[in-house]
């Protein structure tokens, strides 16, 4: 007998969401219950759920309150978040390419500033990283990473940057980052990769899923314009190592 | 074919439908009207599905021209001068441009977007099962950004051969209403201050998210909680107090406390309210919200009921002409103007 895990909170996010919030905090325990629901919500659909949004902490359930009200929902998302977390799906392993400082990531000589040490081991300690698509939010694609090095945790920008580039590679707090389409961000930019999470006319248009484990490696700036057109062309570039 | 000219546009009018749902997952914010009913309102009259696409016309004036062929339209939404060759054109009733007329928009009057719709709808390649723009993302057809000068709309050949119109329930002046939470336990003072306060929409607002002015919303513990997801409605609280209500091209999650949300049928009413207006906000029951979604709902299910042949248009135009006169034209008035259709022959 496995016994069941506490409940999670039921939020009103209006009359035709519920916020199905396991921790306040981000917290992999607390993740990987989330990507469990959102997983047992596709396997066995509940009639008026009309689309899932897992985030680090939460997942956001969208449902039509015409077919089903929040009491009843409420209950039966209750009795599945209680369920033991089964490791079923099997994780998805991207490679994924990244130019670092310079140009592609104009934070990196700050980072080492601050943290007292040089860009070289900034590069290294973020590409020892063992990364989770936590979740995808914000803008299409835009894809928060858990599983930084604690010694890389800084505090956000003071001043959010108004644009930041097409494939920034970030950290900002405790997360780390992909971003696809050049907008706003508050993070430290460490460098750039030329995989598009988010590419229309390519199939899949997504990339990425929340679930998946990333790692990333260093390229040069020539590599990184050769990926470049790569990708521009519909390739992935990321190398899916592990399906 | 016909085609519908954008003679001359401000920013912010974009073709705009029901939405894209089912990518929110990967960060893909729905869009679509930001008053679903009045974009009904303007298909219906033009016999087309209620959310299919149409034009979402911003605050300021616009020109659309007809070329090689008439074109028939409908107008809904917030008031605003609409003529076509000199003569007035009513809303929340279809009419025709001839070939080479050219309808005229002049600035909203009590409102923030109107809508027109087009018989036979816009033609484009819908991308996840809709047309509306999202600029951000690169989405939306024929245009995948807001209308320019210039741009030209594929037009089926009229087909109807009388014009019609729809009467619409009045539009209630009561408190938007909101279902407190998800973070209202981020708040303590803070919530009387928001259900108490009166609000005005900063005009630093657009289709991603209204800014409130009113009284400063204190947090209890700081502005920052981590990111979670965010619905058409959120009422973030940043860390200056001044709320922003999420709109359809919101961001689909947000890191800044959500004291509430605008229900699902008072969105509409909501997108509307002028900038510099003020209002208050009434928090409900989850029941009750419900129960007013699922009315709301009903009511766009049933509208082409409401749809009648226009008869009276020489009433009309007399009505029309009064109302511009008036200055209090606003789109909570469309109610009242079409109380004069005369019942079905």
């Amino acid at each position: 007998m496995t016994a069941s895990l506490p409940p999670p909170r039921l939020l009103p996010s209006g009359d035709a969401a519920i916020t199905v919030e396991f921790s306040r905090s981000i917290d992999e325990q607390a993740n990987r219950r989330v990507l469990a629901l959102d997983r047992a919500l596709a396997d066995a659909p509940i009639d008026g759920v009309t689309e899932t949004v897992p985030t680090y902490r939460s997942l956001l359930v969208h449902y039509d309150p015409v077919q089903i009200g929040f009491d009843d929902l409420g209950e039966r998302l209750i009795t599945l978040a209680r369920l033991p977390v089964l490791q079923t799906a099997k994780t998805r392993r991207w490679r994924v390419p990244v130019a670092y400082g310079g140009e592609h990531g104009i934070d990196l000589e700050d980072v080492a500033k601050t943290l007292n040490t040089t860009p070289d081991d900034i590069v290294a300690r973020h590409v020892a990283g063992d990364y989770r698509v936590a979740m995808i939010g914000f803008t299409p694609g835009w894809s928060y990473l858990s599983g930084l090095d604690p010694s890389l945790q800084m505090p956000r920008r003071q001043n959010p940057r108004l644009l930041t580039p097409v494939g920034t590679v970030s950290i900002g707090g405790v997360q780390a980052g992909i971003q696809c389409l050049a907008g706003p961000s508050g993070w430290h930019l460490l460098g750039q990769t030329a995989v598009r999470t988010y590419q229309l006319h390519r199939d899949p248009i997504f990339l990425l899923e929340p679930g998946d484990a990333i790692t990333f490696y260093a390229v040069d700036s020539k590599e990184f314009a050769e990926q470049d057109r790569a990708a521009e062309r519909g390739e992935f570039v990321a190398e899916l190592v592990a399906s | 074919m016909s085609k519908l000219v954008v003679t001359s546009v401000g920013p912010a009018t974009s073709v705009q439908d029901g939405g894209r749902y089912g990518a929110q997952r990967y960060g893909l914010t729905p869009s679509g009207a930001a008053d679903r009913l009045a974009l009904a309102a303007a298909n219906c009259l033009v016999g087309n599905p209620s959310l299919a696409a149409a034009i979402e016309v911003g605050p300021l004036g616009a020109t659309f021209t007809a070329r090689e062929g008439k074109v028939r339209v409908a107008l809904a939404g917030a008031g605003r001068n609409a003529e076509v060759a000199g003569r007035p054109v009513a809303f929340n009733e279809s009419c025709t441009l001839n070939d080479g007329e050219s309808l005229t928009l002049g600035f909203v009057r009590g409102g923030t977007f109107s809508y027109l719709a087009i018989e036979g709808g816009v033609k484009g390649e819908p991308m996840f099962g809709s047309l509306a723009v999202n600029a951000r993302a690169g989405l939306g057809s024929p245009f995948p950004r807001p209308l320019q000068n210039g741009d030209v709309f594929d037009v089926d050949a009229v087909k109807a051969t009388i014009e019609r119109q729809i009467e619409l329930p009045a539009v209630s002046n009561r408190p938007i209403r909101v279902v407190m939470g998800p973070q209202d336990d981020e708040f303590d003072d803070g919530k009387q201050l928001f259900l108490g306060g009166e609000w005005k929409i900063s005009a630093t607002s657009d289709r991603m998210g209204y800014r409130l002015e009113g009284p400063v919303i204190k947090h209890l513990h700081g502005h920052n909680i981590v990111s979670d997801g965010t619905v058409n409605g959120s009422i973030q609280v940043p860390g200056n107090g001044q709320p922003i209500v999420l709109m359809p091209d919101r961001g689909t999650s947000g890191g800044y406390p959500k004291i509430a949300t605008v229900i699902t049928a008072d969105l509409g009413r909501f997108a509307q309210i002028p900038a510099g207006v003020g209002f208050r906000f009434e928090a409900v029951s989850m029941a009750q919200a419900q129960a007013e979604a699922r009315a709301m709902a009903d009511l766009l299910r049933t509208l082409p009921e409401r749809v009648r042949d226009a008869r009276n248009s020489d009433l009309n135009d007399a009505l029309q002409t009064a109302n511009i006169a008036g200055a209090a034209v606003n789109a909570f008035d469309s109610g009242t103007w079409q109380t004069w259709s005369l019942p079905e022959p």
